[in-house]
């Protein structure tokens, strides 16, 4: 008998071994403040996501925790000690338990998959309505480009502005380069995840995909790109930036307006840097290759938001961005403007234009008050 | 047309006839061994290759946690990382998974269906050579201008952009693209020989309900591979020939459509899962009765869900796509169609659950492994079942959640069942048995190991960390996990040296303890045979009269189901006997053609890859001279006895 407890006990303390381990990984970590919590819905989608899975996650840890528990008990029940010789009896099988345990599970799941195809179908649902603002992403490598479809025409990059409290319909699309035999230029297949928004939903070249975002209050909400796109896939990082109706509508107003484009040429030295070929300077044109700088300045970070718009991020970025985010072998990327004969000087003064006078709000940066 | 007359004039005639090689006559050293068509030695070289594999995955898995344990990681560059995780997949399921899984089949199956060899021994060879070959030639990419790095999914248009464009640096696709498509030559060809063996070559008295569980899941396997590795070979010659050619099979641009590729990849790649796992399931089906002293529970559920997991993984392959734009009906369908088949799989558990209950349960290494599998598999299992919520999918698919979930599948499942297997085997396989103390630290190293590393990726996928990124910055919130993580793949990594060690510290105390025939109580017909077995396997081929042969020649039943054994004698008496000349035995000859022939597919190989066709025209000679050789040799050289000519 003696035997039997301190085998149960010992049952006992690998099962809470076990549980503590479990418990320790998970609730050790409970709130990760990186804006990017799947277990953190800020939106009613993100929410309705959570409360589905909810229920089913406990339901599954109870099963596993039945499970694995079961084969430990099971195990050291029934252990013979070295030694014993124990003839057990011979069960072959039997019908009632095999059924049953086919049945139950089969119920169980078909109970799941009710409330599971409700979602499914309501999540697919486009908002309507006078309020829902519509936001074209084109997934480039390795950056995120937005067009705001309702009139304003905004161009913009990584960084999404939305008013919260309003359902935001995106329409994802891969970059619509060019088309016919020998064209490559279509990019390759991304997914735009928010997931404090919603679930995430692949950009796929050709295809124009539906996906709606909706948060209940201002904030930040951080994301990035889910499906594997090459090199530089994990810098492919975004941001969206949730306001008040008011405030965003003042954001869109001061954004549709921008210096004249000559201005802001002559700023960036645009006659030797040739900076135009790729990037756009016109707040509703989107560049040939890289982000519209309309409004730059304006933006928290940049390099598919790798980096913090800061003074010392961005004139090194315009310095020498090879040296900054892994470009690989792509033939049309950001150059290394050293190679061309570029002065750290010049890189800082760029940046400072890009800062100052591209913002519609500009902060102040020390490094840039001299000039 | 050759008459029966003239394949009799062949037969007896066979020095006369006109031949381009002379027929390998080594029967010990190094030729021996390239030149057999023994099962069981080309079983051991499937399983060696395979850990030399298993080692560089295993490396390679171990520089990713190093480059993760903190954020910023500068351990690998991104390109270097691209490199690894891909190659990590690619050679995890290619070139460990599938073929670790045919060394037990090749060992295992004809000796458990009491047959001297398979149905078909030089393709058996062939099917040996082709992975070895090539596996060095995707490997061989390191050194030849950048190994590949669009992932072991590979999905287009990433890989099937010409690399011009520069979206995936080097020629790495090619080599995987080409690479996988002869490594699927080589499973097909093995495929077709399980499949002839099980259904052809069993002994008198071996119907279909009486095999043991591991070959029925491996018949199922071979027909999964059968089906599956058409399409995957059909995308990979589309991806090669977008980039090399021009074509626009994946090209938006130009109409392609990228979600074909997926299609085609996943109606391979869920077949694949069970491809990877049915062994493992099979193995755990023999190790459990075993130790527990009792027949399977539900043998015949067991079989027949293991059937139906083989139907429904057809149908499930689009719940790798829920995110892709396929339309609220296909998710809908593809996730009810992926809760059903957890069905059968919960049975398998509840039945090998009910197998141990009430037995007498022996703790040694290989139940320890089996029971760890039952556990760790259900783990994967359920959290399987999450993805088939859709909506909870789209928030946990390319997190590491989903690297949570398949690694609780295909380690603590298949790679459990595996080193469950070596412990339980080995004594069988090389005549010595591998410590059960270095086995028990093996175990618990690897069960704490392998928990620490994959159960936090379960939260750092919800806390939105997506996988197959070469870093993540600092302030997420997920350096703790990461670094638990990388300290648990480093015990796995000391799990699997004590392994290792443990195989060389028993070889050199073996013959202390000299291996019986039977030296675990086993049920099946291989251990009915001397350890290791002679290379015709059973002196007489036995009769086979019940299912688990030899428990019931050694135990029966008693009134009340209680076991009883039986007088000494019998099976164990025929094994060891030496009755029958082995002379007599008339065994396939080795041969040089199916190397020579598999030699011909990695030059084929080059030879695109750098598109040199004198390379191609060379590969294509090679080819066809190995392919009529092999065609005008007898399988059997009546003028040659290896056995006669190597016994001592």
């Amino acid at each position: 008998m003696l035997d039997r407890t301190h085998r149960f006990r010992r049952a006992a303390i690998v099962a809470a071994v076990a549980i503590a381990t479990v418990a320790l990984s998970g609730c050790g970590d409970t709130g990760p403040k990186n804006k990017q919590n799947a277990l953190r819905p800020k939106g009613p989608y993100a929410n309705k996501i959570l409360d589905l899975t909810q229920p089913f996650f406990w339901v599954a840890v109870i099963i596993g925790v039945g499970v694995v528990g079961g084969t430990i008990y099971i195990a050291l029940r029934f252990r013979v000690k070295p030694g014993e010789d124990r003839a057990p009896k011979q069960v072959h099988g039997n019908t009632v338990l095999e059924v049953s345990w086919t049945i139950v599970p089969a119920v169980i799941l078909a109970i799941m998959a009710v409330p599971t195809i409700a979602t499914i179908f309501d999540l697919a649902k486009k908002p309507a309505g006078p309020n829902v603002v519509h936001i074209t992403v084109t997934a480039r490598q390795w950056w995120w480009e937005y067009h705001y479809d309702d009139g304003s025409n905004i161009e913009t990059a990584n960084e999404m502005h939305i008013p919260a409290g309003v359902p935001v319909s995106l329409t994802l699309q891969g970059p619509p380069k060019c088309s016919g035999d020998g064209c490559y230029a279509n990019g390759v297949i991304h997914s735009f995840w928010v997931p404090e928004l919603n679930g995430k939903k692949d950009v796929v070249p050709g295809r124009t995909h539906f996906l709606k975002l909706q948060a209940d209050e201002p904030g930040t909400y951080d994301g990035q790109c889910a499906e594997y796109c090459g090199l530089a896939h994990a810098d492919m990082r975004l941001r969206v930036i949730a306001e008040t109706p008011a405030d965003f509508k003042a954001w869109e107003q001061r954004q549709t307006t921008a210096r004249a484009e000559d201005v802001l040429k002559n700023g960036v030295n645009d006659k030797q840097w040739n900076c135009s070929s790729c990037h756009s300077f016109a707040p509703t044109k989107p560049g040939a290759v890289g982000p519209n700088l309309a409004h730059v300045g304006d933006r928290q970070g940049f390099a598919g938001f790798k980096y913090e718009m800061t003074y010392d991020n961005l004139w090194q970025w315009v310095w020498n961005a090879p040296s900054r985010k892994p470009m690989g072998k792509l033939e049309q990327h950001m150059p290394s403007f050293v190679d061309k004969g570029m002065s750290q000087e010049e890189a800082k003064k760029i940046a400072c234009f890009l800062l100052t006078e591209t913002a519609t709000t500009p902060k102040t940066y020390p490094e840039c008050q001299s000039s | 047309m050759t008459t029966v007359e003239d394949a009799h004039a062949l037969v007896e005639a066979p020095s006369r006839r006109a031949r381009l090689l002379e027929r390998p006559r080594a029967t010990t050293g190094p030729w021996s061994w390239v030149t057999t068509v023994d099962h069981k030695k080309i079983a051991i070289m499937y399983g060696s290759l395979a850990t030399v594999f298993l080692l560089v995955g295993g490396i390679e898995a171990l520089f990713i946690r190093l480059q993760l344990a903190r954020p910023d990681g500068t351990v690998l560059t991104a390109a270097r990382y691209n490199e690894f995780f891909t190659m990590h997949g690619t050679t995890m399921v290619f070139l460990m998974g599938m073929p670790i899984a045919a060394a037990f089949g090749n060992y295992l199956i004809p000796l458990m269906i009491g047959a001297r060899d398979v149905a078909f021994p030089r393709l058996n060879m062939l099917g040996f050579w082709i992975f070895g070959l090539g596996g060095l030639f995707i490997y061989s990419s390191f050194a030849l201008g950048g190994a590949p790095d669009g992932g072991w999914f590979g999905y287009a248009p990433l890989t099937s952009t010409p690399v011009s464009a520069g979206y995936l640096p080097g020629r790495g696709t090619d080599f995987w693209s080409v690479g996988l498509i002869m490594l699927g030559i080589g499973s097909v060809a093995t495929a077709v020989n399980f499949l002839v063996t099980v259904i052809n070559m069993r002994a008198p008295g071996m119907t279909m309900m009486r095999l043991p569980v591991f070959v029925w899941m491996m018949l199922v396997v071979a027909f999964l591979t059968l089906f599956a590795m058409p399409p995957v070979t059909a995308a990979m010659i589309m991806i090669f020939m977008d980039r090399n050619f021009h074509t626009n099979f994946f090209n938006a641009a130009a109409g392609g459509d990228p979600l074909v590729y997926q299609n085609l990849f996943w109606i391979f790649g869920h077949p694949e899962v069970y491809i990877l796992i049915l062994p493992g399931m099979g193995i755990v089906s023999e190790i459990l009765p075993v130790f527990s002293r009792k027949p399977l529970f539900g043998y015949a559920i067991v079989v027949m869900s293991g059937i139906a997991i083989g139907f429904l993984g057809w149908g499930v392959w689009a719940h790798h796509m829920f995110v892709t734009g396929i339309g609220p009906v296909a998710v809908s369908a593809f996730g009810l169609s992926t809760m059903l088949i957890a069905v059968p799989t919960g049975v398998k558990i509840f039945n090998w659950l009910g197998t141990v209950w009430g037995g007498a349960v022996r703790l040694a290494t290989p139940m320890l492994f089996a029971l760890g599998f039952i556990a760790q598999f259900t783990i994967g299992g359920l959290s399987g079942v999450m993805h088939a919520i859709v909506p909870s999918d789209t928030q946990q698919t390319d997190t590491y959640f989903v690297v949570a979930h398949f690694h609780y599948v295909l380690f603590g499942g298949l790679m459990f069942a595996v080193f469950g297997g070596f412990y339980y085997w080995w004594p069988k396989f090389f005549g010595y048995s591998l410590s059960e103390r270095l086995g028990k630290v093996n175990f618990w190293l690897m069960v704490i190991g392998f928990n620490l590393t994959f159960f936090p990726m379960h939260f750092l996928g919800f806390e939105g960390q997506p996988r197959r990124t070469y870093t993540y910055p600092k302030g997420m919130g997920w350096e703790g996990l990461n670094l638990l993580s990388t300290i648990g793949a480093f015990l796995i990594a000391a799990s699997v040296l004590v392994y290792l060690v443990n195989i060389f510290y028993s070889a050199k105390r073996q013959g202390r303890e000299p291996v019986t025939s039977d030296p675990w109580d086993a049920r099946t017909l291989e251990w009915m045979t001397s350890s290791p077995p002679p290379e015709y396997n059973f002196p007489e081929v036995p009769i086979v009269t019940h299912r688990d042969e030899l428990w019931h020649r050694k135990y029966t039943e008693d009134d009340e189901g209680r076991l009883v054994k039986l007088p000494a004698g019998g099976a164990v008496e025929v094994a060891e006997h030496g009755a029958v000349e082995p002379g007599s035995i008339h065994m396939p000859s080795p041969s040089y053609w199916p190397l020579i022939f598999a030699l011909a597919l990695p030059t084929l190989g080059y030879g695109f890859v750098f598109k040199n066709w004198w390379i191609v025209a060379l590969g294509a000679v090679i080819g066809f001279f190995g392919v009529s050789g092999w065609a005008i040799e007898p399988s059997t050289e009546p003028d040659v006895h290896p056995h006669m000519e190597g016994a001592h």
